[in-house]
Protein backbone atom coordinates (compact mmCIF):
# COMPACT_ATOMS: atom_id res chain seq x y z
CA UNK A 1 0.00 0.00 0.00
CA UNK A 2 1.25 3.24 -1.05
CA UNK A 3 1.69 6.36 1.39
CA UNK A 4 -1.32 8.25 1.58
CA UNK A 5 -1.10 12.06 0.87
CA UNK A 6 -4.07 13.51 1.47
CA UNK A 7 -6.94 12.25 4.23
CA UNK A 8 -10.28 13.83 4.96
CA UNK A 9 -11.88 12.70 8.02
CA UNK A 10 -15.28 12.88 8.55
CA UNK A 11 -15.66 16.85 6.62
CA UNK A 12 -18.12 18.76 6.89
CA UNK A 13 -18.46 22.14 5.67
CA UNK A 14 -21.68 24.26 6.36
CA UNK A 15 -22.08 27.89 4.85
CA UNK A 16 -24.27 30.64 6.62
CA UNK A 17 -25.98 30.46 9.83
CA UNK A 18 -29.87 30.09 10.96
CA UNK A 19 -32.36 30.04 8.25
CA UNK A 20 -29.39 30.57 5.51
CA UNK A 21 -27.68 27.71 6.17
CA UNK A 22 -26.04 25.11 3.28
CA UNK A 23 -24.75 22.33 4.31
CA UNK A 24 -22.24 22.22 1.16
CA UNK A 25 -20.58 19.33 2.36
CA UNK A 26 -21.92 16.83 4.75
CA UNK A 27 -19.52 13.89 6.85
CA UNK A 28 -17.51 13.28 3.61
CA UNK A 29 -14.11 11.13 4.48
CA UNK A 30 -11.61 10.43 1.34
CA UNK A 31 -8.02 9.43 1.20
CA UNK A 32 -5.92 9.49 -1.50
CA UNK A 33 -2.38 7.98 -1.84
CA UNK A 34 0.98 8.60 -3.48
CA UNK A 35 0.56 7.69 -7.12
CA UNK A 36 -3.07 7.70 -7.40
CA UNK A 37 -5.82 9.98 -9.44
CA UNK A 38 -8.78 10.14 -7.93
CA UNK A 39 -11.77 11.95 -9.67
CA UNK A 40 -15.17 13.49 -8.30
CA UNK A 41 -18.13 14.13 -10.02
CA UNK A 42 -21.67 14.91 -9.29
CA UNK A 43 -23.94 17.42 -10.59
CA UNK A 44 -24.17 21.44 -10.28
CA UNK A 45 -24.30 22.64 -6.49
CA UNK A 46 -23.20 18.85 -5.14
CA UNK A 47 -19.81 20.10 -3.25
CA UNK A 48 -17.38 19.18 -5.81
CA UNK A 49 -15.60 22.94 -5.56
CA UNK A 50 -15.93 22.52 -1.67
CA UNK A 51 -14.48 19.16 -1.52
CA UNK A 52 -11.28 20.62 -3.62
CA UNK A 53 -11.33 23.95 -1.61
CA UNK A 54 -10.97 22.05 1.57
CA UNK A 55 -8.44 19.43 0.42
CA UNK A 56 -6.47 22.20 -0.53
CA UNK A 57 -6.52 24.56 2.65
CA UNK A 58 -8.52 27.02 0.48
CA UNK A 59 -11.28 27.02 2.86
CA UNK A 60 -11.75 25.32 5.94
CA UNK A 61 -14.28 22.69 6.86
CA UNK A 62 -16.93 23.12 9.95
CA UNK A 63 -16.05 19.78 11.49
CA UNK A 64 -13.77 16.86 10.97
CA UNK A 65 -10.12 17.20 9.81
CA UNK A 66 -8.30 17.62 6.34
CA UNK A 67 -4.51 15.82 6.58
CA UNK A 68 -1.70 16.26 3.77
CA UNK A 69 1.18 14.32 4.11
CA UNK A 70 0.75 13.97 7.75
CA UNK A 71 0.20 17.48 8.55
CA UNK A 72 -3.37 18.28 9.76
CA UNK A 73 -4.28 21.90 8.27
CA UNK A 74 -6.58 22.42 11.52
CA UNK A 75 -2.92 22.86 13.89
CA UNK A 76 -1.40 25.11 11.28
CA UNK A 77 -1.30 29.00 12.01
CA UNK A 78 -1.99 30.73 9.13
CA UNK A 79 1.35 31.23 7.70
CA UNK A 80 2.23 27.42 8.10
CA UNK A 81 -1.10 27.23 5.91
CA UNK A 82 0.05 29.36 3.45
CA UNK A 83 3.10 27.58 2.81
CA UNK A 84 2.57 24.09 3.09
CA UNK A 85 -0.02 25.20 -0.09
CA UNK A 86 2.95 26.92 -1.40
CA UNK A 87 5.31 23.79 -1.43
CA UNK A 88 3.14 20.55 -1.21
CA UNK A 89 -0.27 21.66 -2.87
CA UNK A 90 -0.49 22.33 -6.67
CA UNK A 91 -4.09 23.82 -8.04
CA UNK A 92 -5.15 24.48 -11.35
CA UNK A 93 -8.35 26.24 -12.01
CA UNK A 94 -11.22 25.94 -14.38
CA UNK A 95 -9.95 29.84 -15.37
CA UNK A 96 -6.38 29.17 -15.41
CA UNK A 97 -6.25 32.13 -12.96
CA UNK A 98 -2.22 33.50 -14.92
CA UNK A 99 -0.95 36.55 -14.10
CA UNK A 100 -1.38 38.52 -17.33
CA UNK A 101 1.62 40.53 -17.01
CA UNK A 102 3.84 37.87 -16.26
CA UNK A 103 5.44 35.65 -19.09
CA UNK A 104 4.76 31.25 -19.42
CA UNK A 105 7.92 31.22 -17.25
CA UNK A 106 7.59 34.02 -14.55
CA UNK A 107 4.22 32.75 -13.59
CA UNK A 108 5.35 28.90 -12.98
CA UNK A 109 8.43 30.22 -11.33
CA UNK A 110 6.09 32.67 -8.63
CA UNK A 111 5.62 29.87 -6.19
CA UNK A 112 9.23 29.15 -6.19
CA UNK A 113 10.45 32.60 -5.68
CA UNK A 114 7.71 33.63 -3.34
CA UNK A 115 9.45 30.47 -1.63
CA UNK A 116 12.32 32.40 -1.25
CA UNK A 117 14.60 30.88 -4.21
CA UNK A 118 16.72 32.40 -6.31
CA UNK A 119 15.72 33.48 -9.24
CA UNK A 120 17.39 31.56 -11.62
CA UNK A 121 16.73 28.44 -9.92
CA UNK A 122 13.32 29.18 -9.70
CA UNK A 123 13.45 29.43 -13.25
CA UNK A 124 15.02 26.74 -14.57
CA UNK A 125 12.96 24.40 -12.85
CA UNK A 126 10.05 26.67 -14.27
CA UNK A 127 11.29 26.06 -17.49
CA UNK A 128 11.85 22.13 -16.81
CA UNK A 129 8.09 22.26 -15.90
CA UNK A 130 6.88 23.68 -18.98
CA UNK A 131 8.92 20.91 -21.10
CA UNK A 132 7.62 18.41 -19.35
CA UNK A 133 3.76 19.41 -20.28
CA UNK A 134 5.15 19.74 -23.59
CA UNK A 135 5.12 24.16 -23.74
CA UNK A 136 8.39 24.54 -23.46
CA UNK A 137 8.84 27.03 -26.48
CA UNK A 138 6.46 29.35 -24.86
CA UNK A 139 8.73 30.13 -21.76
CA UNK A 140 8.67 33.82 -22.25
CA UNK A 141 5.13 34.33 -23.67
CA UNK A 142 2.54 36.06 -22.17
CA UNK A 143 -0.76 34.81 -21.36
CA UNK A 144 -2.31 36.73 -23.96
CA UNK A 145 -0.37 35.64 -26.37
CA UNK A 146 -1.05 31.79 -25.90
CA UNK A 147 -4.56 30.04 -27.22
CA UNK A 148 -6.72 28.63 -24.21
CA UNK A 149 -4.92 25.19 -23.72
CA UNK A 150 -1.53 26.73 -24.14
CA UNK A 151 -2.66 28.52 -21.11
CA UNK A 152 -4.13 25.41 -19.62
CA UNK A 153 -0.88 23.66 -19.74
CA UNK A 154 1.18 26.61 -18.24
CA UNK A 155 -1.14 26.21 -15.32
CA UNK A 156 -0.91 22.71 -14.79
CA UNK A 157 2.87 23.34 -15.19
CA UNK A 158 2.44 26.04 -12.83
CA UNK A 159 0.82 23.07 -10.28
CA UNK A 160 3.30 20.44 -10.88
CA UNK A 161 6.45 22.73 -10.39
CA UNK A 162 8.90 22.12 -7.30
CA UNK A 163 8.05 18.76 -5.22
CA UNK A 164 4.28 19.25 -5.07
CA UNK A 165 3.09 16.09 -4.23
CA UNK A 166 -0.79 17.01 -4.43
CA UNK A 167 -2.47 18.34 -7.15
CA UNK A 168 -5.98 19.15 -7.16
CA UNK A 169 -7.85 20.06 -10.58
CA UNK A 170 -11.16 21.66 -10.64
CA UNK A 171 -12.84 21.22 -14.12
CA UNK A 172 -9.15 21.61 -15.78
CA UNK A 173 -10.80 20.98 -19.27
CA UNK A 174 -13.54 23.16 -18.63
CA UNK A 175 -12.78 25.22 -22.36
CA UNK A 176 -10.62 22.93 -24.15
CA UNK A 177 -11.16 20.69 -27.42
CA UNK A 178 -11.54 17.10 -26.71
CA UNK A 179 -8.04 16.94 -27.98
CA UNK A 180 -6.36 19.44 -25.84
CA UNK A 181 -8.33 18.18 -22.75
CA UNK A 182 -6.87 14.85 -23.21
CA UNK A 183 -3.63 15.88 -23.37
CA UNK A 184 -4.31 17.82 -20.42
CA UNK A 185 -5.49 14.62 -18.64
CA UNK A 186 -2.44 12.59 -19.96
CA UNK A 187 -0.37 15.27 -18.16
CA UNK A 188 -2.33 14.59 -15.01
CA UNK A 189 -2.23 10.58 -15.17
CA UNK A 190 1.77 10.58 -15.95
CA UNK A 191 2.24 12.95 -13.20
CA UNK A 192 0.24 10.55 -10.60
CA UNK A 193 2.14 7.73 -12.11
CA UNK A 194 5.25 9.47 -11.04
CA UNK A 195 4.34 9.33 -7.54
CA UNK A 196 2.28 12.36 -6.91
CA UNK A 197 -1.69 12.26 -5.87
CA UNK A 198 -4.53 13.77 -7.76
CA UNK A 199 -7.98 14.81 -7.32
CA UNK A 200 -9.73 15.89 -10.34
CA UNK A 201 -13.54 17.56 -10.52
CA UNK A 202 -15.20 16.75 -13.66
CA UNK A 203 -18.35 16.61 -15.50
CA UNK A 204 -17.04 14.57 -18.28
CA UNK A 205 -17.35 10.96 -17.91
CA UNK A 206 -14.32 10.19 -20.77
CA UNK A 207 -11.79 12.39 -18.24
CA UNK A 208 -12.96 11.05 -15.07
CA UNK A 209 -11.96 7.55 -16.82
CA UNK A 210 -8.62 8.63 -16.88
CA UNK A 211 -8.98 8.31 -13.04
CA UNK A 212 -8.13 4.90 -10.85
CA UNK A 213 -11.44 5.69 -9.18
CA UNK A 214 -14.20 8.02 -9.13
CA UNK A 215 -16.30 9.00 -5.93
CA UNK A 216 -19.75 10.66 -6.69
CA UNK A 217 -21.26 13.26 -4.98
CA UNK A 218 -25.05 14.26 -4.26
CA UNK A 219 -25.95 17.03 -2.02
CA UNK A 220 -22.74 16.83 -0.06
CA UNK A 221 -22.60 13.16 0.54
CA UNK A 222 -20.14 10.33 -1.09
CA UNK A 223 -23.22 8.31 -2.66
CA UNK A 224 -20.95 5.59 -4.09
CA UNK A 225 -17.70 5.03 -5.83
CA UNK A 226 -15.66 2.69 -7.83
CA UNK A 227 -13.21 0.90 -5.99
CA UNK A 228 -11.57 -2.60 -7.47
CA UNK A 229 -9.58 -3.35 -9.80
CA UNK A 230 -9.13 -3.08 -13.89
CA UNK A 231 -10.70 -5.88 -15.46
CA UNK A 232 -7.61 -8.31 -15.99
CA UNK A 233 -9.83 -9.62 -18.93
CA UNK A 234 -9.35 -6.41 -20.94
CA UNK A 235 -5.84 -6.01 -20.13
CA UNK A 236 -4.79 -9.06 -21.43
CA UNK A 237 -2.38 -9.01 -24.32
CA UNK A 238 -5.18 -10.42 -27.05
CA UNK A 239 -2.10 -11.58 -29.88
CA UNK B 1 -23.16 -4.84 -38.60
CA UNK B 2 -23.29 -8.25 -40.64
CA UNK B 3 -20.83 -10.82 -40.64
CA UNK B 4 -21.54 -10.44 -44.74
CA UNK B 5 -20.38 -7.05 -44.95
CA UNK B 6 -17.46 -7.82 -43.10
CA UNK B 7 -16.42 -10.78 -44.89
CA UNK B 8 -16.48 -9.19 -48.21
CA UNK B 9 -14.64 -6.14 -47.36
CA UNK B 10 -11.85 -8.45 -46.25
CA UNK B 11 -11.60 -10.20 -49.49
CA UNK B 12 -12.05 -7.11 -51.15
CA UNK B 13 -8.10 -6.43 -49.98
CA UNK B 14 -7.01 -10.50 -51.22
CA UNK B 15 -8.02 -13.73 -51.55
CA UNK B 16 -8.33 -15.66 -48.07
CA UNK B 17 -9.50 -18.71 -46.48
CA UNK B 18 -11.75 -18.68 -43.68
CA UNK B 19 -9.36 -18.75 -41.02
CA UNK B 20 -7.16 -16.13 -42.17
CA UNK B 21 -10.50 -14.21 -42.52
CA UNK B 22 -11.65 -14.76 -38.83
CA UNK B 23 -7.73 -13.21 -38.08
CA UNK B 24 -7.98 -10.27 -40.11
CA UNK B 25 -10.84 -9.35 -39.05
CA UNK B 26 -10.32 -9.66 -35.29
CA UNK B 27 -7.05 -7.77 -35.71
CA UNK B 28 -8.70 -5.13 -37.46
CA UNK B 29 -11.19 -4.89 -34.74
CA UNK B 30 -9.50 -5.13 -31.88
CA UNK B 31 -10.86 -8.33 -30.82
CA UNK B 32 -14.16 -6.41 -29.95
CA UNK B 33 -16.55 -8.64 -31.49
CA UNK B 34 -15.09 -12.47 -31.91
CA UNK B 35 -16.25 -14.57 -34.71
CA UNK B 36 -15.96 -18.26 -34.44
CA UNK B 37 -14.82 -20.48 -37.60
CA UNK B 38 -17.97 -22.35 -38.05
CA UNK B 39 -19.23 -18.53 -38.83
CA UNK B 40 -17.34 -17.50 -41.16
CA UNK B 41 -17.66 -20.93 -43.29
CA UNK B 42 -21.54 -20.68 -43.38
CA UNK B 43 -21.57 -17.16 -44.34
CA UNK B 44 -19.06 -18.23 -47.05
CA UNK B 45 -21.21 -20.57 -48.11
CA UNK B 46 -24.21 -18.66 -48.42
CA UNK B 47 -22.01 -15.70 -50.29
CA UNK B 48 -20.81 -18.56 -52.68
CA UNK B 49 -24.63 -19.72 -53.19
CA UNK B 50 -25.26 -16.34 -53.77
CA UNK B 51 -22.99 -15.64 -56.12
CA UNK B 52 -20.62 -12.90 -54.34
CA UNK B 53 -17.69 -14.74 -54.11
CA UNK B 54 -16.22 -18.02 -55.65
CA UNK B 55 -13.76 -20.61 -54.17
CA UNK B 56 -10.27 -20.16 -55.98
CA UNK B 57 -9.13 -23.84 -55.14
CA UNK B 58 -7.23 -25.79 -52.15
CA UNK B 59 -3.81 -24.91 -50.93
CA UNK B 60 -1.45 -28.30 -49.98
CA UNK B 61 -3.30 -28.34 -46.78
CA UNK B 62 -6.75 -28.32 -48.47
CA UNK B 63 -7.80 -24.97 -47.27
CA UNK B 64 -10.48 -23.53 -49.78
CA UNK B 65 -9.19 -19.49 -50.60
CA UNK B 66 -12.47 -17.34 -51.51
CA UNK B 67 -12.43 -13.94 -53.37
CA UNK B 68 -14.73 -11.69 -54.12
CA UNK B 69 -16.85 -11.90 -58.25
CA UNK B 70 -17.92 -8.65 -59.73
CA UNK B 71 -21.05 -8.74 -57.99
CA UNK B 72 -19.51 -9.29 -54.91
CA UNK B 73 -17.09 -6.15 -55.75
CA UNK B 74 -20.45 -4.10 -56.37
CA UNK B 75 -21.83 -5.07 -52.76
CA UNK B 76 -18.51 -3.87 -51.46
CA UNK B 77 -18.99 -0.63 -52.86
CA UNK B 78 -22.37 0.14 -52.29
CA UNK B 79 -21.79 -1.16 -48.46
CA UNK B 80 -18.98 1.78 -48.24
CA UNK B 81 -21.24 4.64 -49.80
CA UNK B 82 -24.43 3.79 -47.63
CA UNK B 83 -25.10 4.91 -44.22
CA UNK B 84 -25.32 2.40 -41.85
CA UNK B 85 -29.13 1.54 -40.72
CA UNK B 86 -29.75 2.77 -37.03
CA UNK B 87 -33.62 1.79 -37.28
CA UNK B 88 -32.73 -2.03 -37.33
CA UNK B 89 -30.45 -1.85 -34.20
CA UNK B 90 -30.92 -3.70 -31.70
CA UNK B 91 -32.40 -1.91 -28.54
CA UNK B 92 -30.70 -1.29 -25.33
CA UNK B 93 -31.16 -3.71 -22.44
CA UNK B 94 -30.66 -0.59 -20.06
CA UNK B 95 -33.23 1.38 -21.95
CA UNK B 96 -35.95 -0.72 -21.79
CA UNK B 97 -34.69 -1.65 -17.91
CA UNK B 98 -34.93 1.87 -17.02
CA UNK B 99 -38.31 2.80 -18.99
CA UNK B 100 -39.83 -0.56 -16.69
CA UNK B 101 -38.30 0.67 -13.77
CA UNK B 102 -39.76 4.22 -13.52
CA UNK B 103 -43.12 2.22 -14.59
CA UNK B 104 -42.97 -0.27 -12.02
CA UNK B 105 -43.72 0.29 -8.00
CA UNK B 106 -41.47 -0.62 -5.70
CA UNK B 107 -38.35 0.38 -8.12
CA UNK B 108 -35.43 2.04 -6.31
CA UNK B 109 -34.67 3.88 -9.20
CA UNK B 110 -31.74 6.57 -8.33
CA UNK B 111 -29.96 3.32 -6.71
CA UNK B 112 -30.76 1.65 -10.65
CA UNK B 113 -29.04 4.87 -12.04
CA UNK B 114 -26.14 5.06 -9.94
CA UNK B 115 -24.96 1.02 -9.80
CA UNK B 116 -25.30 1.30 -13.59
CA UNK B 117 -23.48 4.82 -13.43
CA UNK B 118 -20.22 3.14 -11.18
CA UNK B 119 -19.95 -0.07 -13.51
CA UNK B 120 -19.97 2.08 -17.17
CA UNK B 121 -17.31 4.34 -15.83
CA UNK B 122 -15.34 1.13 -14.78
CA UNK B 123 -15.62 0.08 -17.87
CA UNK B 124 -14.96 3.39 -19.23
CA UNK B 125 -11.69 3.50 -17.10
CA UNK B 126 -10.45 0.24 -18.52
CA UNK B 127 -11.14 1.12 -22.09
CA UNK B 128 -9.24 4.53 -20.95
CA UNK B 129 -5.60 2.37 -19.88
CA UNK B 130 -5.89 0.16 -23.12
CA UNK B 131 -6.42 3.37 -25.33
CA UNK B 132 -3.45 4.66 -22.90
CA UNK B 133 -1.30 1.51 -23.73
CA UNK B 134 -2.06 2.13 -27.30
CA UNK B 135 -0.89 6.14 -27.38
CA UNK B 136 1.93 5.51 -25.66
CA UNK B 137 3.12 2.59 -27.91
CA UNK B 138 2.89 4.89 -30.93
CA UNK B 139 4.65 7.82 -29.13
CA UNK B 140 7.41 5.17 -28.39
CA UNK B 141 6.81 3.70 -32.19
CA UNK B 142 8.90 0.84 -30.23
CA UNK B 143 8.06 -2.65 -31.89
CA UNK B 144 5.24 -5.10 -30.73
CA UNK B 145 7.75 -6.90 -28.63
CA UNK B 146 7.88 -3.88 -25.75
CA UNK B 147 3.72 -3.82 -25.93
CA UNK B 148 2.51 -7.04 -26.28
CA UNK B 149 -1.48 -5.63 -25.93
CA UNK B 150 -0.90 -3.73 -28.87
CA UNK B 151 -1.78 -4.94 -32.52
CA UNK B 152 0.42 -3.44 -35.41
CA UNK B 153 0.88 -4.17 -38.85
CA UNK B 154 3.86 -2.32 -40.80
CA UNK B 155 1.88 1.02 -41.39
CA UNK B 156 0.84 0.71 -37.90
CA UNK B 157 -2.82 1.16 -39.52
CA UNK B 158 -4.40 -1.36 -37.32
CA UNK B 159 -2.86 0.08 -34.36
CA UNK B 160 -5.00 2.82 -35.53
CA UNK B 161 -8.35 0.77 -36.32
CA UNK B 162 -7.81 -0.54 -32.77
CA UNK B 163 -7.60 3.45 -31.52
CA UNK B 164 -10.50 4.24 -32.85
CA UNK B 165 -12.71 0.89 -31.90
CA UNK B 166 -11.62 2.20 -28.50
CA UNK B 167 -12.82 5.21 -29.15
CA UNK B 168 -15.69 4.31 -31.09
CA UNK B 169 -16.56 2.07 -27.30
CA UNK B 170 -15.60 5.44 -25.06
CA UNK B 171 -17.83 7.78 -26.70
CA UNK B 172 -20.53 5.40 -25.99
CA UNK B 173 -20.30 4.79 -22.60
CA UNK B 174 -19.40 8.54 -22.35
CA UNK B 175 -23.01 8.82 -23.45
CA UNK B 176 -24.57 6.36 -21.76
CA UNK B 177 -23.51 8.49 -18.20
CA UNK B 178 -24.54 11.49 -19.48
CA UNK B 179 -27.61 9.91 -19.96
CA UNK B 180 -27.78 8.43 -16.89
CA UNK B 181 -27.19 12.11 -15.48
CA UNK B 182 -30.27 13.35 -17.49
CA UNK B 183 -32.56 10.47 -15.97
CA UNK B 184 -31.45 11.04 -12.98
CA UNK B 185 -31.88 14.87 -12.60
CA UNK B 186 -35.65 14.57 -14.25
CA UNK B 187 -36.38 12.38 -11.70
CA UNK B 188 -35.74 14.60 -9.10
CA UNK B 189 -37.76 17.38 -10.99
CA UNK B 190 -40.42 14.88 -11.44
CA UNK B 191 -39.95 14.29 -7.82
CA UNK B 192 -40.22 18.19 -7.28
CA UNK B 193 -43.15 18.55 -9.27
CA UNK B 194 -45.05 15.81 -7.55
CA UNK B 195 -47.50 12.97 -9.36
CA UNK B 196 -50.02 14.03 -12.14
CA UNK B 197 -48.33 17.00 -13.13
CA UNK B 198 -46.53 15.38 -15.89
CA UNK B 199 -49.53 14.95 -17.59
CA UNK B 200 -50.82 18.50 -18.13
CA UNK B 201 -48.57 20.14 -20.44
CA UNK B 202 -49.32 23.07 -19.75
CA UNK B 203 -47.79 22.93 -16.35
CA UNK B 204 -44.13 23.36 -18.14
CA UNK B 205 -44.96 26.19 -19.86
CA UNK B 206 -45.84 28.05 -16.63
CA UNK B 207 -43.08 26.72 -14.63
CA UNK B 208 -40.99 29.61 -13.02
CA UNK B 209 -40.29 27.84 -9.56
CA UNK B 210 -36.73 26.13 -11.02
CA UNK B 211 -36.63 24.89 -7.55
CA UNK B 212 -34.17 21.96 -7.84
CA UNK B 213 -31.19 23.24 -10.05
CA UNK B 214 -31.73 26.80 -10.72
CA UNK B 215 -31.36 27.53 -7.36
CA UNK B 216 -28.68 25.60 -6.69
CA UNK B 217 -26.03 26.48 -9.57
N1 LIG C 1 -19.54 30.84 0.03
C1 LIG C 1 -20.69 30.17 0.01
N2 LIG C 1 -21.75 30.61 0.71
C2 LIG C 1 -22.93 29.94 0.71
N3 LIG C 1 -23.14 28.81 0.03
C3 LIG C 1 -22.12 28.32 -0.69
C4 LIG C 1 -20.84 28.96 -0.76
N4 LIG C 1 -20.03 28.24 -1.54
C5 LIG C 1 -20.76 27.19 -1.97
N5 LIG C 1 -22.01 27.22 -1.47
C6 LIG C 1 -23.07 26.23 -1.68
O1 LIG C 1 -22.56 24.95 -1.41
C7 LIG C 1 -23.07 23.98 -2.33
C8 LIG C 1 -21.92 23.26 -3.01
O2 LIG C 1 -21.22 24.17 -3.86
P1 LIG C 1 -19.99 23.77 -4.76
O3 LIG C 1 -19.42 24.99 -5.36
O4 LIG C 1 -19.08 22.91 -3.98
O5 LIG C 1 -20.70 22.87 -5.88
P2 LIG C 1 -20.07 22.15 -7.16
O6 LIG C 1 -20.38 20.70 -7.02
O7 LIG C 1 -18.65 22.54 -7.34
O8 LIG C 1 -20.95 22.73 -8.34
P3 LIG C 1 -20.55 23.12 -9.86
O9 LIG C 1 -20.56 21.81 -10.63
O10 LIG C 1 -21.69 23.99 -10.29
O11 LIG C 1 -19.23 23.82 -9.86
C9 LIG C 1 -23.98 24.74 -3.27
O12 LIG C 1 -25.30 24.59 -2.80
C10 LIG C 1 -23.51 26.16 -3.13
O13 LIG C 1 -24.56 27.06 -3.39
MG1 LIG D 1 -17.58 23.71 -8.84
Amino acid sequence: MSETILRLEDVTRIHGTGEAQVTALAGVSLEVAAGELVAVMGPSGSGKSTLLNLAGGLDAPTTGTVVIEGQALGQLGKDGLARLRRRRVGFVFQDFNLIPSLTAAENVALPLELDGQRVGKARRRAVDALNTVGVGELADRYPDKMSGGQQQRVAIARALVGDRRLVLADEPTGALDSHTGEGVLRVLRERCDAGAAGLLVTHEARHAAWADRVVFLRDGVVVDSTGGDVAESLLEPTA
Amino acid sequence: MSVKQGLLALLATRPMYGAQLRAEFEARTGGTWPLNVGQVYTTLGRLERDGLVEGIGADEEGRISYRLTDTGRREVAAWWTSPVDRETTPRDELVIKLALAVTVDGVDVPTVVQTQRTATMRHLRDLTRLKQQAMNASDDATPEAANPGVKRDDQGRIDLAWLLVLENLIFAGEAEVRWLDHVESTLVREAVRGPGARRTPAAYENDTDRTTEGARS
